[in-house]
């Protein structure tokens, strides 16, 4: 099972490097992992995205709360909690297959933000499933490019994180 | 004031009397500030023996040991001895000078990532980038390597910060503010509760005690908690010392792949394992599914991550084993705890220690067994004397037939099991404590690998004894060969070395030697009375083995002893 992993930790050097060191050091794999300031800059938020099958989930969080920058963990309910990916996918379009590219992207409120003769780039904002549900329509166009911001996450609500 | 006399005055006021370091081009400002600085120093003759020695320092004494090295080539010396009081959970604050700011990065001369490399070893570490956060990062780093479960701090400093100008305000410095580390000391009332409730309950019970007892300064109530409830307790090597072993009835020794076989049967055969200050580490427990497998576990913790990192825990307690093992007593006195509630089990558990004591073969053409060394030390000295010991046989030996009844008596390294520890954190130990008789129970290959500091032992004529057990062998590594690799001792001969006996003179320390089994006593006797640090050179059987053992992942109960050859 995935887990959803809210962390939030001083937003000091080599944090990051010493949360991704623990967790290939204890075998844990990421899935993926954002990182950003909060709305107070002497804290940084990652939303870390792991797998809780091969390893116990215990150990890791464990693990994390005794690294002295990491203040707090939060492991978001999906029930509870919303949470989003940005993507930006360059795919090959042609004068005929431009407009229904097009349709795909509005459908999904997805956004075309850069044009040229034999190519789009697409912004895609939404869950996980989302991004999925459009890449499969517009693989058959070819897609030439692809990156990703993994997962952000918070709760629902009036709850903190 | 300058960086460097900032750094000392943090330091100063941390209580720190004495450095162990290595002077490089990164620390020259640091160094000379301690020139007329009311700190001492002791300089090693390598990098890796400061380490050890602050090790030792802070093992015996309870205090945060401190080192200091060079950028690059001094700094990466320090990361055995980092990994070592990291895995043994000592309290150390390793200082490092690193290349000027505006070269870091640009492989400059000496430069080494060092904040990098002790990464995945330290409990924190720090690259001072502002000369003015020096005084409150050092007070930081102290607060950190002694508090919760202690472990060592890497500070890393650029030179150019030592010689800038520091406004040192020590109210403001010393002010801790570290929103991510509140360590748990008292343990949670409901399960100190439960987990009395369980002792009460036991028919089986046995106290597994670890370093954590000792680090938490919590021996005396360990004593108290065992006694009144009847229990006997065995520990791990790092918890050796932390129950009085010359206590006949409750006192079971070492547990695990070299314990003793009644500590190894008690703990098989329990219903209750109270582990205080414990990891439950492979050595101790071997196949996991058959540690203790009709015991419920309690488990007493400063650190949450241990609590069913291995062993999976029934009641668990996080705090402080000093606090907790108070408040756990003053749960169990509501309890009524008859004698005659387990009478069975402590009849069983004394059964076991008469039928299979710890006992050696006493060779009769005057070889000297390494297990009679160890004993005649341990009984010449009552007891008394700080053991320090090297890595291998000669650390099994050790443990197994040293009776120590104090805690700080007996300074190992357990988890890394690092060779060439003893003799630097024998230095380091009797520094701590001046007035104990402080001896490193060697080997012929652990000593030779950090030997050069016999140069500091005389450079500030410290008399520890280093007791070597000559096989001419790496002998753990021998003794695996012997039994499960078909005899084929590759690489573990060490016969060409040289006469410890003339190296110790030539330092100017004293050299002894003994061939027989009749002259080991008065040769220690000698050595242990004099003033000055020693080597005495015992030639002990080549090849005699660590007995019992547990084969590595077999279980703790399937021991092999000398008889099953």
């Amino acid at each position: 099972m995935k887990h959803t992993l809210s962390v939030l930790v001083e937003n000091k050097p080599g944090v990051l490097n010493r949360i991704s060191g623990l967790f290939a050091r204890r075998g844990f794999n990421i899935d993926s992992l954002a990182v950003g300031e909060t709305e107070d800059p002497k804290y940084s938020r990652m939303t870390i995205m792991v797998d809780g099958q091969d390893q116990p989930l215990e150990q890791v969080t464990k693990q994390l709360h005794k690294l002295i920058n990491v203040i707090k963990i939060t492991d978001l309910d999906p029930a509870t909690s919303v949470d989003r990916e940005l993507v930006l996918v360059k795919v090959k379009a042609t004068a005929e297959n431009r407009s229904e590219i097009m349709q795909i992207a509005e459908i999904f409120r997805a956004k075309i933000i850069d044009v040229s003769k034999t190519m789009l780039v697409i912004e895609v904002t939404g869950t996980r499933e989302k991004v999925g549900a459009i890449m499969k329509l517009l693989r058959p166009f070819g897609i030439v490019e692809l990156v990703r911001t993994g997962r952000v996450a918070m709760s629902r609500g009036t709850e903190l994180t | 004031m300058n960086g460097a006399t900032a750094i000392l005055e943090s330091l100063r006021r941390e209580g720190v009397e004495v450095v162990f370091g290595y002077p490089g081009g990164s620390v020259i400002p640091l160094y000379d500030a301690l020139y007329d600085f009311e700190i001492d120093h002791i300089l090693t003759r390598h990098e890796q023996g400061a380490v050890h020695a602050a090790d030792g320092y802070a093992r015996a004494s309870g205090k945060v040991g401190v080192c200091i090295a060079t950028s690059g080539p001094g700094a990466t010396n320090l990361t055995t001895g980092i990994a070592n009081a990291y895995l043994d959970s000592v309290p150390l604050v390793a200082i490092t000078g690193q290349v000027r700011t505006n070269l870091i990065g640009t492989d400059a001369f000496q430069e080494a990532d060092i904040h990098g490399i002790t990464l995945p070893i330290v409990k924190h570490s720090y690259l001072v980038k502002n000369a003015a956060d020096l005084p409150s990062v050092l007070h930081e780093a102290f607060y950190i390597a002694r508090t919760g479960r202690p472990g060592p701090v890497v500070v890393d400093i650029p030179v150019d910060l030592t010689i800038a100008d520091v406004e040192y305000d020590p109210d403001g410095a010393q002010k801790i503010d570290l929103p991510g580390y509140r360590p748990t000391v008292k343990g949670h009332p409901k399960q100190i509760k439960a987990a009395a409730q369980a002792i009460a309950e036991a028919e089986r019970p046995v106290i597994f005690a670890g370093g954590g007892v000792i680090s938490a300064g919590g021996s005396e109530q360990l004593r108290e908690l065992a006694l009144h409830a009847h229990i006997p307790v065995t520990t791990s090597l790092t918890g050796i010392g932390s129950f009085p072993e010359d206590n006949e009835e409750l006192s079971l020794g070492m547990l695990g792949m070299h314990g003793t076989r009644y500590a190894n049967y008690a703990v098989t055969n329990c219903d209750l394992i109270l582990g205080v200050g414990v990891r439950f580490d492979d050595r101790v427990t071997g196949r996991i599914a058959a540690f203790a497998p009709g015991a419920k576990v309690v488990h007493i913790d400063v650190d949450p991550a241990e609590i069913s990192k291995n062993v999976a825990v029934d009641v668990p307690i996080v705090g402080d084993a000093k606090s907790v093992l108070a408040d756990l007593l003053v749960q169990l006195k509501k309890h009524e705890l008859s004698p005659e509630r387990h009478l069975p089990w402590m009849r069983q558990v004394a059964d076991w220690k008469k039928s299979h004591p710890m006992t050696f073969r006493r060779e009769e053409d005057g070889e000297i067994m390494p297990e009679f060394v160890v004993k005649t030390i341990s009984d010449i000295t009552k007891g008394e004397a700080i053991i320090c010991t090297e890595v291998g046989q000669n650390q099994m030996w050790a443990a197994q037939y040293s009776r120590v009844t104090r805690p700080r008596h007996f300074i190992s390294s357990g988890g890394l099991g690092t060779m060439g520890f003893g003799f630097p954190a024998s230095i380091g130990a009797k520094i701590a404590r001046p007035d104990a008789l402080v001896i490193d129970i060697a080997g012929d290959g652990s000593f030779q690998m950090n030997i050069q500091e016999l140069g500091t032992a005389m450079n500030y004529r410290i008399p520890v004894k280093v007791c070597i057990l000559n096989n001419q062998y790496l002998g753990m590594v021998r003794q695996w060969q012997d039994l499960f690799w078909n005899k084929r001792y590759s690489a573990t001969c060490i016969a060409c070395q040289p006469d410890f006996v003339k190296v110790a003179e030539a330092y100017g320390a004293q050299g002894f030697r003994a061939t027989r089994a009749d002259e080991v006593e008065e040769v220690l006797r000698v050595a242990f009375a004099s003033d000055e640090p020693a080597v005495i050179d015992i030639r002990v059987k080549r090849e005699a083995n660590v007995w019992p053992m547990v084969p590595a992942g077999g279980a703790i109960d399937q021991m092999l002893g000398e008889e099953d050859r």
